[in-house]
């Protein structure tokens, strides 16, 4: 299933505008149905580090 | 495998048969939980809640959580309306699944009434990128000036120039569409694409009207030279699931 999004061309950042902003939000039974505002700063953490590893990319290149 | 369950989306008019062969998180084999009418698509979740917690914040992992999830959306949404859940919905057990979906049955009953027939179409737009003209060092200190301030002054008038754009085609585009709502601008940096992200938008659409609505965005893409678009979708409608969705804009 995975292959098959990559095929369609859906860019992650779409998909986790939806997975991390939409969707149903319901608290489920395990500390991990995480309440919106730690999934959006997991997210953000996530996201943060991806770009500082990317600068950090471009700061190497000669 | 552990009793509890991730929940990927409700759903109605699903047989098991429907959901033969896909597969959801750590490829567990997704299975519906019935009540009544409704369908939860559920599978078996991970079973090391805190490691799985660690997954999400290291964006290769949670890259590939969000796929596998967003992957059994958009099987089950081919074949049936669906309301999806948001990441990482877990339940002790199937009972619970069941318990959660007798609870709120008018909810989600509701929810997939008003979703029945429709999609979401994912609408940005960028506003053009032209690199400002340099300042070029002077000797004197007040031409310096003067090319800082003109620079400033082009780039407001860029900005509200692309906010009146913005604002046209947005509403074009909602008189077509039965909802909308408004996702974050996405950062440039994390795009790697030219252009700012002014206009990051979802459309809920009667399913009949998808041509018509994604031609419209590109006519009125076409006459807004300072705006460059980006349609995606059809999706679930993963931005039009709540109860009493109003304009989030």
């Amino acid at each position: 299933m995975t292959r098959a999004i990559s095929e369609r061309g859906v860019a992650l950042i779409d998909v986790l505008d939806r997975l991390l902003e939409g969707g149903v939000v319901l608290t489920g039974d395990l500390t991990l149905a995480i309440a919106d505002v730690d999934l959006v700063r997991i997210s953000l953490r996530a996201l943060i580090c991806q770009v500082e590893a990317d600068r950090d990319d471009v700061g190497r290149q000669p | 495998m552990t009793a509890s369950r991730y929940v990927y989306a409700i759903g109605r008019a699903l047989e098991p048969a429907d959901l033969a062969g896909l597969v959801g998180i750590d490829g567990a084999e997704v299975h519906p939980i019935a009540h009544r009418d409704l369908v939860a698509v559920v599978s078996a979740a991970p079973a090391d809640e805190a490691a799985l917690r660690a997954r999400l914040e290291r964006l290769d992992e949670l890259a590939v959580v969000a796929e596998a999830h967003h992957a059994v959306v958009a099987a089950v949404a081919t074949q049936t309306v669906v309301v999806p859940f948001r990441l990482a919905t877990i339940y002790r057990d199937e009972q619970r699944v069941g318990e959660v979906l007798h609870e709120r049955y008018a909810e989600f009953s509701a929810l997939l009434d008003r979703l029945t027939g429709t999609v979401e179409v994912g609408v940005k737009l960028y506003a053009e990128d032209r690199a400002p003209a340099p300042v070029t060092p002077s000797a004197s200190g007040r031409a310096y000036l003067q090319q800082l301030s003109q620079r400033h002054r082009r780039r407001d008038e860029k900005w509200q120039h692309a906010a009146a754009a913005v604002e046209r085609v947005d509403s074009s585009l909602g008189a077509l569409a039965l909802d909308r709502s408004r996702h974050r601008p996405q950062a440039a940096q994390l795009l790697g694409v030219a252009g700012d992200n002014v206009l990051n938008a979802a459309y809920l659409v009667p399913a009949g009207r998808l041509t018509e609505f994604t031609d419209l965005a590109h006519r009125l893409a076409r006459d807004e030279p300072a705006l460059r678009l980006e349609v995606t979708g059809p999706w679930a409608p993963y931005s039009f699931t709540e109860p009493d969705h109003g304009d989030r804009s």
